[in-house]
């Protein structure tokens, strides 16, 4: 079994894929809400379009958003200059960025997951939180909230899981740097393109096999719990 | 407690336009399904805004569509219970019945939580989930979130109507106490006359969103099927026409198995039962169990003899008519053939007596 054993270099990418995808997960959580939220309960003129915007990622081949994502975010492009001279935030060759861009990549799943328990929360129930002295905003924190709950973990995994395998806009907004950008899937890739990389290779596939299977099972479990706690009245 | 209420919305091809005021402890808005009984209790819960008018409640104007003035359902402090229970199945019954109590202002606060859950005899149910509750354990535990939330006023939405007999059996004794040990006005919407006739002291009568009557209980439903009742009536249905009368037990006549009481307007005499003195109830009267009598009569077998005066003969109908009779404050109401009120010279004005059987009175605990 010793060929299973993880090299410096491996665990390295394997580090920053988990390092990448948790903050792309944790810092799209909050507008991944908001914009659930706005799809499942209001109506307002655009809301087609925001919903195509928000699925655009699903369908458009990686390549093209890494693109647009360097065109934008890049040093010279008019988001990315103007955060870097304003704030001194950083995107293209750097792991922000490639946590930027699998970011972008899972926000449809994420919305998704959220945009579905939201939808099947009883709105009596927020009525009759209304009716008992709570404000909007109260009614979301203290009855909406904790009912979606196991929707928005859902949501978190399989946005995590996303992140997980994201190559092409990666690779294409903020390349492939051992340590800074390599992700797991760049470094199979990197693999690949090497002669005597295939058992390299082949340990990040299981790698990568292992989260994907136990985040989809994750997700799963906490999809039923949703649909449980809903169901209860 | 004065609520005043007078809206015009429309929804559909449903139009309702009621006005009415009541300074009740238990307001029943009464009518049968359709008839804008929920959409009138939204108005005033502020879960709907209506297109044009007013809601005030004591001094507090809560709608005033010409004033722009609509406040939020969450500043009303207006409880409300809902048909179907609606608890929050992620909190604990105590975590419920707390969820209000979180938000009313300090100083307005004035529910006693331990004196509640007694009342509400839900103290073994705390730790539970909604999930674990029976229907009857449930809408006393949605009773209980309501009014600890220390609500100025309490809007009941046909609390009863999703359980079953021996459970409506098991609430109503609780309403009644919140409705005679609480200072909290209730008002609570029904399409059962029993509920109504048991429990309101005021009524709103509504009809394809329109108020058809209203005002206190025994005059509202005793003109139920008054002058604007359907022609053709059938005997004991629940759109028989009745009265109401509050009875007090003052005496026993035990030999005889007989209890003395008091109403408004005279002496009655009724199956002793369980009745002791100083026991008040409601007794309902049917039209058809009351007959009417010129002269006092002599060896008769009813029991119950009462002076009245004669208010309205209504129009007959399939060969009836409905006599109404004031007796003090009380209304008593008899249907008679249309040939007897013509023999009786019947007529507004004229003292008659009524005479109801002592097996005939339908007692309605309070």
């Amino acid at each position: 079994m010793e060929w299973l054993a993880l090299s410096a270099q491996e665990w390295t990418a394997v580090r920053l894929s988990i390092w990448v995808s948790t903050w792309a997960t944790i810092a799209s959580l909050p507008l991944g809400v908001a914009v659930a939220w706005l799809l499942a309960r209001r109506q307002f003129w655009g809301k087609a379009v925001l919903n195509g915007v928000v699925h655009l990622p699903l369908i458009l081949p990686p390549v093209v958003t890494g693109y647009l994502l360097l065109i934008t975010f890049g040093r010279k492009g008019p988001v990315g200059s103007f955060l870097d001279s304003c704030c001194g935030i950083v995107f293209s060759f750097r792991w922000t960025g490639a946590a930027l861009a699998c970011g972008i990549m899972a926000f449809p799943l994420l919305v998704r997951a959220i945009r579905l328990s939201i939808e099947a929360v009883d709105r009596r129930l927020e009525a009759a939180a209304g009716t008992l002295g709570a404000s909007p905003a109260w009614v979301f924190t203290t009855i909406t909230l904790p009912l979606i709950l196991p929707g928005v973990i859902a949501g978190m995994i399989l946005s995590f899981a996303k992140a997980m395998g994201e190559f092409g806009a990666t690779i294409t907004f903020v390349s492939n740097i051992p340590g800074e950008t390599q992700t797991l899937p760049s470094a199979i890739y990197t693999f690949t393109q090497v002669p005597g990389g295939d058992l390299g290779a082949l340990r990040l596939t299981l790698v990568s096999i292992a989260v994907a299977m136990t985040a989809l099972v994750a997700s799963e479990i906490f999809a039923r719990q949703v649909a449980r706690r809903l169901e209860l009245e | 407690m004065t609520l005043s209420v007078d809206v015009f919305h429309r929804q559909g091809s449903f139009t309702l336009k009621a006005a009415f005021e009541s300074s009740g402890r238990l307001t029943a808005l009464f009518g049968s399904s359709g008839s804008g009984k929920t959409t009138l209790i939204n108005t005033i819960g502020g879960l709907l805004r209506p297109d044009r008018g007013r809601v005030v409640v004591d001094n507090h104007v809560l709608v005033d569509t010409a004033a722009g003035v609509f406040v939020p359902k969450y500043r009303r402090r207006i409880g409300y219970v809902f048909q179907d229970a609606r608890l929050f199945p992620h909190l604990t019954v105590a975590q419920n019945l707390r969820y209000g109590s979180f938000f009313s202002p300090k100083a307005d606060r004035y529910s006693d939580f331990d004196s509640l859950v007694q009342m509400l005899g839900i103290g073994q149910l705390l730790d539970r989930r909604p999930a674990a509750l029976s229907g009857g354990e449930k809408q006393r535990v949605a009773i209980g979130r309501a009014l600890n939330a220390s609500p100025r006023l309490i809007l009941m939405d046909e609390p009863l109507a999703s359980l079953d007999e021996p459970r409506k059996a098991e609430i109503l004794p609780y309403i009644e106490r919140m409705r005679d040990q609480l200072r909290i006005p209730i008002v609570y919407v029904s399409h059962s006359l029993a509920e109504v006739s048991r429990l309101a002291t005021d009524v709103v009568r509504l009809r394809d969103g329109q108020i058809m009557a209203s005002g206190p209980v025994q005059e509202t439903l005793a003109g139920v099927g008054m002058p604007d009742a359907p022609t053709s009536r059938s005997r004991q249905s629940q759109d028989e026409p009745f009265a109401l009368i509050e009875l007090e037990v003052v005496g026993a006549e035990e030999s005889d198995g007989l209890a003395i009481l008091r109403s408004d307007g005279g002496e009655w005499r009724l199956p002793l039962g369980e009745l002791r003195v100083g026991v008040r109830f409601r007794a309902r009267i049917a039209a058809s169990d009351v007959l009417v009598a010129r002269e006092v009569p002599r060896s008769i077998s009813a029991l119950n003899v009462l002076p009245t005066v004669v208010e309205s003969v209504s129009e007959p109908a399939l060969g009836t008519c409905l006599v109404l009779m004031r007796c003090g404050s009380d209304r008593l109401i008899a249907s008679v053939t249309a040939r007897s009120a013509r023999l009786l010279q019947l007529s507004s004005g004229q003292p008659v007596h009524a005479i109801v059987k002592s097996v005939a009175v339908d007692r309605l605990l309070i």
